[in-house]
Formats: structure tokens, sequence, C-alpha cells
């Protein structure tokens, strides 16, 4: 068997257990995405790399290649839909990029820059949501939370403490953490760990490196995150 | 485009900080050019207070009182084409922080807790425009033709944003002219 | 007070917890059992759960946070009332009894009394749509509501009198069966079904129900042989078997779908209440030919109150030697089924939610590949199947898959139970033949004046009066049971209206276009009703309703704009009566966002307002 499948027309291999995303990646095919990250079992939420296979829609993340795909990725049908669900993400939650320490490294920013967002299109929600900053040295800012779980799964699948989770349900849902008073400072969490350095956007930081990159220098301010992506996971490939 | 007819554009500050003014000024010596294509109506620079029909609205800043209301609709019914400039038009911004602290924390702080203000009144004049409960992006309130993200826009972005207009084009900002920040 | 204060919360909690072990697939139902005692599910609850079962207290927080009848950290009263939102409630006056009861508690809908007494909320449709206005008290169900009941549980509420000790007859829940067919007419002797499974064999068995064509009466259809033999060739295939054959070593589960939540939808609580060995014994005829040895009933929460009188038929069952070691005497044929108790979500009426939920997680479906069939319920290759489904199979296992085929369609073989209620004359449980068209049913149950049929929920089909000659079947109008009649003179908007509310209520949260496009839809529904809808604000509907659909991540999201869709679609005019001329309006109330600093400020003078022309 031959194993490869078709994306927008481009052949290219995969190996048995890989998802259409690894295989992508792999060729230097970016699907935009949010939730997935290629250290983490993939998770199907953000909904970002959803791609057409034959016919039906899937996400990309979640679903294994499988001999003969034939793929559509960049098309400007679902690219409208990324963008709308990006702009959704957008105003469910308070992002306000001119005062938060992760612009310009920020990936949902980032993906926003990619699908052409000029602006978030949806009614704002303006939810209420806490900040906590009682880690001494860790923030966090439910505000920019897009609920991705990558915190969730780099907790407990690579730090092993499972200081993240997840409560409510639908809107409601927010990211509530390990300990009986609800604040950060009483779970386990410290700055090394991996999961406070994995969130996509500035809703976990490590305190006091805010800013600390000048602009024009950060990762986005020249590149499109379509590049940083495909560089990222062929220097992976280089390492292996 | 006939040669002789100018493009009429006006221009106003919201719940904005000018920034985006300041940025329009920053295209510097094309300026000059803009001026040879444009002409403006109400805007901070030429003091005239109230819009004539225009063909080119550019707003700064979100929504966060009454008036700001009566200038964004009365740009609304002058400007052919309207455009949100900057994220506090299409956002909220800066002043959208306010959104979830409620309006009298707000007026405590400013008039009874600032220093120098130690027991002072919240005002009632007429006058003073009346603050909403949150601020909202100006597409919350009016039909926006076209966005202009950034804080503020760079200069190049609203130059090439207002000469793709001018030259009747669908306005396209090159990766590095496309910021939210 | 909220018992959940008392210092003693450890030893009031140690019975719950002993009783459970330390299993963590329990969580859901200690927290249950919690709640039904203190009334919330406080920190300290949490705490002592999460250390009894060894678990991060992160997770069970997850789970406390993510059922409605947890109340999620809230403390809900010592009498919890609530009432059924359900479209057909409020077409029996809903929203003006709630009021009534409120007003006369002195309650505001949502809080909970001072004194920690009462408390009075909504809740999603209760299945009691025939027999509305319908809600729950402490999880018990009244139907038929009017003033005069809620003046005499007024009084026992102020008078404290425990809810066990209220008159039954506040509680009966009618079956309202208006016709039978060969699941609901005939008579089963428990056993006989099993009796003729094993005389014929698992194998054969499988190909009868093979033969009878049945497919699963959940909705989607899927051909329930085929799921069978794919659970069963789960395992079979690691053991070098071939399918059907059966193995002993691996496990299969077989869940029963009892979480009946579709709004509208009440056949299986009937099924449930008057021919529960029929269901059980369907589900032990799957265990045969799947290789099962364990099953699971999952009840929704809603029909807790049949709990007791379920136990007791699985009690008889085994009793009878129709459940437990060597059924009928058959040397190794082990099954028996346990009772799974949800707690107010939709969502785990998705196949794999459910499953998550069995597990004792929050109710959220899986990424599919794996399907259940072959990694479900704790990995194991798990069939689901719905209640009538299972009802199915035993008559399928006793008469044969011919008999079974001979009847309805060429796609849809047998019979389908409908649950009937809105505007007609008489209103409850119909079982027809596939095949049989809605003016044929409409006429039956005394349908007056038809305008619309909301045929199988929120999640099926708004069809018009112009559809009525369309026919129940997999091949034009399938559904899993919801049958609501709406006269001429109904406002379909407010019935789109009350199930965009539904799906944002009931969505999980867990994908971006079902968590936040559901609520976007109720906002505009919303926007639209207060008088504030403009043309653009249908098309944004439009366009939501296309993203839900193609980029969702189960059935719900997909399937929570048809309401909406439907509606724009066939009855457009219910939407445009309601629109303002203008091309645009405001997406908040402008004047009324001024209200607070009119109030901190005193003024009301002109330009302290914003009128609709300024």
């Amino acid at each position: 068997m031959s194993n490869t499948i078709t994306i927008d027309g481009q052949t290219i291999p995969f190996q048995e257990g890989q998802t259409i995303m690894d295989a992508a990646l792999a060729a230097g095919v970016y699907i935009p995405h949010l939730c997935h990250n290629p250290e983490f079992t993939p998770h199907g939420s953000c909904k970002l790399c959803t791609v057409t296979v034959n016919g039906r829609n899937v996400a990309s993340c979640t679903m294994p290649a499988v001999e003969g795909q034939q793929i559509a990725n960049n098309t400007d049908e679902l690219n409208a839909k990324r963008r709308a669900l990006t702009q959704m993400l957008f105003v469910e939650g308070n992002h306000f990029c001119p005062f938060c320490e992760k612009s310009g490294n920020c990936n949902l920013q980032a993906v926003a820059y990619h699908l052409d967002m000029m602006s978030p299109h949806y009614n704002h929600f303006y939810p209420a949501r806490e900040v906590d900053a009682s880690h001494p040295d860790i923030l966090l800012d439910r505000n920019r939370c897009i609920l991705c779980e990558l915190c969730v799964r780099a907790s407990r699948d690579v730090d092993g403490k499972e200081v993240f989770g997840l409560s409510g349900r639908g809107i409601d849902c927010k990211l509530v953490v390990n300990s009986s008073s609800g604040d950060l400072v009483d779970t386990d969490l410290a700055a090394t760990d991996k999961a406070a350095s994995v969130c996509p956007t500035g809703a976990i930081i490590v305190k006091r490196h805010g800013f600390s990159v000048p602009i024009g220098q950060r990762i986005f301010d020249h590149k499109d995150i379509s590049q940083v992506q495909l560089e990222a996971a062929q220097k992976e490939r280089g390492h292996e | 485009m006939s040669e002789n007819k100018k493009i009429r554009v006006a221009t106003c500050s919201l719940a904005g900080c000018f920034g985006c003014h300041m940025s329009l000024l920053d295209i510097d010596e094309k300026l000059l050019t803009l001026l040879e294509l444009i002409e403006f109506d109400r805007t901070p620079l030429t003091d005239i207070k109230h819009c004539s029909p225009c063909d080119v609205g550019l707003i700064e800043g979100g929504v966060c009182n009454a008036e700001n209301v009566h200038v964004l609709k009365e740009f609304r019914k002058n400007c052919k084409v309207l455009v949100a400039v900057g994220s506090c038009a299409i956002t909220g911004g800066i002043p959208a922080m306010r959104n979830n602290i409620g309006l009298w924390e707000c007026f405590q702080e400013v008039y009874q807790f600032e220093g120098g203000l130690e027991g002072g009144q919240v005002p009632n004049d007429p006058e003073l425009p009346l603050p909403f409960d949150k601020v909202h992006p100006i597409y919350e309130v009016v039909n926006v033709d076209y966005f202009l993200p950034g804080c503020p826009p760079p200069a190049d972005a609203i130059w090439k944003f207002l000469t793709d207009l001018l030259a009747g084009r669908e306005p396209k900002l090159e990766y590095e002219m496309l910021h939210y920040d | 007070m909220s018992q959940c204060d008392s210092p003693d919360l450890k030893q009031r909690l140690a019975p719950i917890l002993q009783k459970h072990g330390r299993d963590p697939t329990k969580v859901l139902q200690i927290l249950r059992e919690i709640q039904d005692t203190a009334h919330c599910i406080c920190g300290q609850s949490i705490d002592l759960i999460a250390e009894h079962l060894d678990l991060p207290r992160v997770r069970v927080a997850g789970v406390a946070g993510f059922y409605s009848f947890l109340a999620g950290g809230q403390a809900c009263g010592e009498y919890r009332v609530l009432f059924s939102d359900n479209i057909t409630d409020h077409m029996l006056g809903k929203a003006e009894l709630m009021d009534y009861f409120s007003k006369k508690l002195w309650l505001e809908p949502g809080k909970v009394s001072e004194d920690g007494l009462v408390s009075v909320d909504s809740t999603s449709c209760t299945g009691m749509c025939d027999q509305g206005p319908a809600a729950l008290v402490n999880g018990m169900p009244l139907t038929n509501l009017d003033e005069n009941c809620l003046d005499l549980i007024c009084e026992l509420i102020r008078s404290r009198k425990p809810v066990s000790d209220w008159p039954p007859m506040l509680f009966e829940v009618q079956d309202n069966i208006l016709r039978k067919d060969v699941l609901l007419g005939e008579a089963f002797e428990p056993g006989a079904a099993l009796k003729a499974t094993l005389a014929r064999g698992p194998r054969e068995t499988w190909a009868e129900v093979d033969k009878s064509n049945l497919r699963g009466r959940g909705g989607a259809g899927f051909k329930t042989a085929s799921k069978w033999s794919f659970c069963h060739a789960a395992i079979a295939e690691e053991e070098g078997h071939v399918v059907c054959d059966i193995g002993d070593r691996a496990e299969r589960i077989m869940v029963c779908n009892a979480d009946e939540g579709e709004p509208g939808t009440f056949k299986d609580r009937v099924l449930l209440n008057s021919y529960a060995d029929l269901v059980f014994e369907g589900m032990t005829v799957g265990a045969r030919v799947v290789g099962a040895r364990r099953g699971f009933l999952y009840l929704r929460g809603e029909y807790a109150y049949m709990l007791g009188k379920l136990e007791g038929v699985l009690q008889q069952r085994r009793e009878k030697g129709l459940l437990g070691k060597n059924i009928l005497g058959e040397q190794g044929f082990d099954f028996d089924i346990e009772i799974h108790l949800g707690a107010g979500a939709y969502i785990c009426g998705e196949e794999s939610a459910l499953i998550e939920s069995l597990e004792g997680k929050r109710g959220r479906p899986r990424n599919r590949p794996p399907f259940p069939v072959t990694h479900g319920y704790l990995g194991h290759p798990t069939v689901v199947d719905n209640v009538e489904t299972f009802a199915c199979a035993a008559k399928i296992a006793l008469h044969g898959g011919e008999w079974f085929a001979a009847m309805g369609t060429g796609q849809s073989a047998g019979t389908k139970i409908l649950s009937i209620s809105g505007d007609c004359e008489r209103r409850g449980i119909y079982e027809y033949p596939f095949g049989t068209t809605i003016r044929q049913i409409l006429q039956d149950c005394g349908a007056e004046d038809p305008y619309a049929v909301q045929v199988s929920g929120p999640s099926g089909t708004t069809i018009s009066w112009k559809e009525f000659d369309r026919m129940i079947a997999f091949e034009d109008l399938a559904t899993a049971g919801a049958f609501m009649i709406f006269k001429r003179g109904r406002d379909l908007f407010q019935m789109a209206r009350n199930f965009s509310h539904f799906f944002a209520h009931e969505s999980c949260g867990f994908c971006t276009p079902c968590r936040v496009g559901t609520t976007l839809m109720q906002r505009i529904m919303d926007k639209i009703d207060g008088g504030h809808g403009t043309a653009s604000d249908l098309e944004e509907m439009k366009n939501l309703g296309q993203l839900l659909k193609t980029m969702s991540h189960c059935g719900l999201g997909t399937s929570a704009a048809n309401p909406v869709l439907d509606t724009l679609n066939k009855f457009p005019d219910v939407y445009e009566q309601k629109l303002k001329a203008l091309a645009f309006e405001p997406a908040f109330d402008l004047d009324g966002a001024l209200a607070t600093a009119r109030r901190i400020t005193g003024r009301d003078d002109k330009e302290a307002h914003l009128g609709a022309e300024s």
C-alpha cells in the first residue's frame, strides 16, 4: 500500500497511526489550528482544523489518515468558517491585544492574522471572568482562556500533576485548578512546569517576563503562523 | 474618480485616545499627497463641529456614552463608507477594561476616591454625557463597512487602506500591517 | 440554611461514600446523592469525595459543575421546584404558573429563599408533555399543574412536610397509551424471548435481528444487527475468532440509553414504567448475542422517581433466573444490569457522552474513531441502544426476523412509538407501523386545526401543514418519537426561540461552534423577540446555522440550528412580522444601557435618554 492522502490536490505520504494533521505538518502543509499541539494527545475542540474528507467535515487533528483520502483544506469556504470560529473565540472571552503581555507571541492572534480577521464581527459577551494572581510566579487570567485544555493535558500527561481542569457547561465552561481554595497558589504548579508555558494565548503566563521581547522581534511580528508552525514541525523532524 | 472632485473625509474620536489620529498624521509627507486627493469635513483637525455629507468617515474609539451614539449616528447618516479605525472602535479596547467593573465603582473611583476629590459628588450636569454600563465597539451600534485594526493602526496601514479605497480597490493589508496591538 | 454548612458533613456523607466503595466511576452517583441529602455540593464535599476516591479534586469539581441537577456549587432550597421548560409546557401556561408560585412564596426564580427552605427554577423538558405543565420537586414528578395544585404544594412546603409524605396523587404519572401495536399490544411473558434465544443459539439470533432490518430507535437509525456484530467482532478479531463466535475472555458491555432528553419525547418513560421486562429482556438477548456480561441502564435524572420500581423488576428477574449467573440454567451465560442515573444533561443522550457519564465523568462526546462498539465503556467494546430498540429486539428474538421485517416500509421495518403532545384532544403514546402519514396521526389524536408539527423534537424537523402527507419512516421523517402539534395561531417563532434556549443551555461547551454559536443564536432570537430584530439578524442566523451544521463536534451542535433554519425556511412571516423596517439595529438596548448611570446621577433630562430616533 502506498500510504498517501491528497490535500488540495497535493499527494502526501503518511505513516500508519498518523492523523491527517500529523501527515500534513510533516509534509509542510499548514492546516490552521489552536487546540492542537503536536506534543500532546489530540483534542479536537477548537474545530479550526476542520477539513473536508470525501465530502464530510472532520477535525484533522483527530481523524486518522487513511489511504486515498481526498481532502479539501485551504479553501475559501473553510477559511471563512475558520475565521468565524476565531471570531467566536474573541467575543466569548475578553481579548484585548493592546495590553496583553502575550501579544505578538499569541497563537489566537496569529491565527486571526492568518485568516485575515479584520474584526471580531459578533457581538461581544464581555463575560465576567476571574483573574488569579495568587501564585508567586504564574498568572492565570481566565479572560484570555479559549478552553483548549492544553494546560490540562500538559499538567496531567507531562507534569503528572493534574493542576488544571474544566468545570461548568456550555458557555459557562471555565478553567478550574486543583485546590480547595480554588486558587493557583494552593496547587503544586511550578513555573518550570510544562503547563505553565504551554498556553497558546495569554491566559497562563509566567510572571515578570511580560513585554521582555520588544515589538518587532516577537514570534509573529514578521512571520505568519503557518510559517512558524511548519518550521517548528520541520525542526522537530530533524531531531528525530 | 474625477480629478477636480476631491473625496470628502470626516474623522472623529469617540471613546479613544486620539492615538489613531496621531498615526494618521504619522504618514508624514504623504499627507501632502493625500490632501491632493481628499478634503476634510468634520475632524479634530478642522474643528468643524458637525458632519455634512461625506464619502468616507473614519471613527476612532468605542461607544462609551450617549454623546458617542449621537456622533456615531451622525457619521453613519452622512458618510457613504464608514470605517472603524483602531482597537477601541473594533473591540471596545482599553476603555472596555471597565466592562466588568460596576458603573458605581467607576464613578466612586473617579469622583470620590481620586486624590483631592475626597467627599466629592457624582456630577449630574445635563451637559455631561451619560455613560453606558459597558463600552461597545462601534459595529454593535451602527453598520460598519470596513475595519482597520491596530493600536494604533500603523501609518503605513492607514495610507495603504486609504489609497486602496480612493483607487476603488478592496482595501487589503500586508501581513506586517495587520496587527491588533 | 444549606446543610453543607453543618460541621458534621463528614459523618453525614460517610454512608454515601461507603456505599459506593472506591470506584471512581461512581463520582456522579455519589454527587447526586450528596446533592439530594445536602441540597448543594459544597467545596468540602468535593474535597471528601476526591480524597475517598483518590481522584484529583479538579476532576470531581469538573463533574460537579457539568450537570444541571448538581446545581454547580450553588445551594438550592430544601425543597427544589423545577418547572419543565418545554414549549408544550409553555403552551399550557408554564410561565404564568411559575410566576404565580414564585410570588406566592415571595421568591425570585433561580434564587433560594432567605431561610434556605425553597428554590424555584426552570429545567429542560421533564418528559411529561402529555400531562403538563410539569415540574419536579426534589426529583419527584408533578404533572397537570394548576393554581390549586400549586396552592397545596405551597402549603406542604411551608409546613415543612417531607416530600415522601406528600399526598401520592400529586405524583401520579399516567401512561396514556392510546394506540397499541405489536410492541405495546401483546402480553409478554418474561423469559420467553430468552428461551427462544437459547433454543435458537446466539449466532442464529443475531441472524434474526439482521433479517428483521431493525434500526435504532433513538433517531439515527443505525442497523442494530451491524452494531452488535461490530461490537462482537471487535474482540473476536483480537482473539482470532470469527464474527459472532461467543468468546468469554474479554469484556463487552450492553448499555440501554434511557436518557430520554429530547424535548417532547416521553415514550421511554412509558416503556420503562410498564414494559420494563421487555426492555431488560431485549438487553439480555443482546448480551447473549455479543457476549456481554455487564449491562447498564442509563436513566435520565428526571426519571429517578422510577428507580425503585426498576430495581424491583431487575431483582425479580434475578430471582427468576433471567439475570445473573447461568441465566435460565445455561452454563456460562452470565449477565446483569446496573442502573446509572443521569443528573440533568441532554448531551448524555449522545452515546459517547453517555459512556463518559457512565464512567463518572463530564458528559462530553468523544472523538471518533474509535467508536464505542470497539472502544466504549472503560475501553471495552460497547453497544449503546435505545430503550425501544431493545424492546423490539426482544420481540424479534421471540417471533423471528421475518415477522418483524414484514411490518413497516422498505427501509423502516416494524413499528414506531410516538409521544404526542401539543394542540390535540388526546395526548399520549401511539404506536404506529412505519409508513403512517402525519395526516393520519393528526386525525387519530384529534388535532385541532393543525398548522405545524415538530417531528423528533428540537433536533428533528419542523413540518408545515403543506407536508402532512409525509410519513414517519427513516426514508422520510426519521424520528426518535417526539411529535409536538401546533395549531393555527400558535406563534412558531416562540417555539424556535424556546428551542434555541434549550440548545444553548444544553451545549456541553467542548467545541467552539456549538459553545458560542448556540448562545449567539439564542441572543439573536431574544433580540428579535424584544422587537429589535432586523433583516441582517436573519442573515446572521442563517450563517450561524450553517456553521453549527458543518463544524460542530457532535449531533447536538449539528442539529441545534434546525428549529430556527426550518422555521426561517417554512414560516418566514413569523420572523418578518417581528422585524424592524430598518436594516440595522444596535446589538443592545441603548436607552436601557444608560439606566444605571441615570440612577446614580439622578438625571432624567432629555440628554440622559436615547430614543429610537436618536
